[in-house]
């Protein structure tokens, strides 16, 4: 904190004037704890001030002191001359008002915590509903993308081609399912292994005298998709398809070594 | 340069009955002249004069050197004292045709300045005080106003109050110092 510019802030003089918050004013207190240069400003503004509105005093009122030294040892003493009788009678009625105060507040505090814990159980019902619409959202949407599905498997038009693990795989598994007439693939990856981080996998369009391989595209967001089926595009005329392992992005021509599962199109 | 007499004041708050004549010594005059400056009468301030250091031999034990001076303290009892009797009807009726800036009026009309007092200072400083600077000091310090209160009431942006009742304030220091 920069001393000078504190002071010359004017905080000061507003906290001897009292005109600061009270929260402000604890903090300028614990500042002129620390800094005595900073008391040393407060001091100087109480003395100006101490000089300023004494001269604004019609006297020193030096007389009036007696008078109130004995307003208040009359104070003091008024206590003790209370007749003992009525003294009880108020006590009974202070005791009778405490009691009835003190049942009042507890019933108020019981009232108070109810409407709180109603109030946060209403709170956690409409967290709760809001997730169960959602839910029931995204269950309506799986229903529909399960329902075409079904409807595309059912087509009699579709070729469908099982791909089977190969060497790096022997335990993974595919199938491709072809529509000839819309060019779609749907690629059922749900026996794949999950790709490693910074890979995904590639799937490929191969005809096989020469082989040559024709990317139909990734099955990105692997872990995301739940049904694990990707649609793709092949206006190719496929005699066998092929899944890699290829670094993120795909690659030109497919990495022979992870090749993962292969299937031969059968009415070719 | 006088500091806060802490001892004295642990003194008072021990109810001590020699401790509340010192104090009294030390703040009666200038809490007089903050009461003054609010009701401008003098009978009515004695009284009020009386009722206040009552309230302090009563309440010493509420002030609470974390949250501020003793000196202030005491100028918020005054004040809200002061303040609430200019509220009372019977008081409305009497003072009607006054300035508002009554401690200038006080000091200026004063002949008999007390020997705490500097009394060439006092009067310089008052009669070179600029009007806005009069108007601040008014406000913030005998009527006890907040800095957003005498922002609105005079008009001017908050950072203004502060800094132009700081310069208002470092002329009457420079005044009575030289």
């Amino acid at each position: 904190m920069n001393l000078n510019e504190y002071i010359s802030s004017g905080i000061l003089e507003l906290y001897v004037y009292g005109a600061l918050p009270e929260e402000e004013s604890i903090e300028v207190t614990k500042e002129l704890k620390k800094h005595p240069e900073i008391l040393k400003e407060v001091e100087e503004i109480e003395d100006a001030l101490t000089q300023l509105s004494t001269a604004a005093a019609p006297y020193n009122p030096e007389a009036l002191l007696s008078s109130i030294q004995q307003k208040i040892s009359d104070k003091n003493h008024s206590g003790v001359i209370d007749h003992p009788a009525k003294q009880k009678k108020n006590n009974l009625v202070l005791y009778i008002s405490w009691a009835a105060s003190i049942a009042l507040l507890i019933g108020l505090i019981s009232v108070i915590n109810q409407r709180n814990e109603l109030r946060d159980n209403i709170n956690s019902i409409s967290a709760t509903n809001a997730q169960l619409e959602e839910q029931i959202d995204e269950a309506q949407n799986d229903a529909e993308k399960t329902k075409q599905l079904l409807e595309v498997f059912r087509d009699k038009d579709i070729i469908t081609v099982p791909l089977d693990g190969q060497q790096v795989a022997p335990e993974a598994y595919a199938a491709i399912h072809w529509d000839v007439e819309t060019n779609q693939v749907y690629v059922d990856a749900k026996e794949l292994p999950t790709p490693p981080e910074g890979k995904e996998y590639q799937v490929w369009s191969l005809t096989l005298e020469p082989l040559t391989p024709t990317s139909i595209g990734l099955l990105s967001n692997f872990n995301e998709d739940d049904n694990k089926i990707f649609i793709l595009e092949n206006p190719n005329s496929s005699q066998a398809f092929g899944i890699t392992l290829e670094p993120k992005g795909g690659s030109e021509t497919p990495t022979m070594e992870q090749l993962y599962t292969l299937g031969v199109v059968k009415n070719s | 340069m006088q500091e806060q007499p802490d001892g004295l004041i642990a003194e008072l708050q021990a109810k001590n009955p020699k401790a509340f004549e010192r104090i009294y010594e030390r703040y009666s005059e200038s809490t007089f002249g903050v009461i003054n400056s609010i009701v401008h009468d003098k009978h009515t301030s004695e009284e009020i004069l009386q009722d206040v250091f009552i309230k302090i031999w009563n309440n010493a034990e509420s002030y609470n050197s974390s949250k501020g001076r003793f000196f202030t303290w005491v100028l918020n009892i005054a004040r809200n004292a002061a303040i609430d009797k200019t509220r009372s009807k019977a008081y409305k009726n009497k003072k009607k045709n006054l300035t508002a800036e009554y401690f200038v009026d006080i000091i200026e009309e004063k002949t008999n300045l007390s020997s705490k007092v500097d009394a060439i200072g006092i009067k310089k400083y008052i009669k070179a005080l600029k009007p806005y600077c009069k108007k601040i000091i008014n406000l913030l310090y005998f009527q006890g106003f907040t800095q957003a209160e005498a922002s609105e009431e005079l008009d001017m942006p908050l950072g203004t109050i502060k800094t132009r009742n700081r310069n208002c304030m470092n002329k009457l220091r420079e005044i009575l110092t030289t």
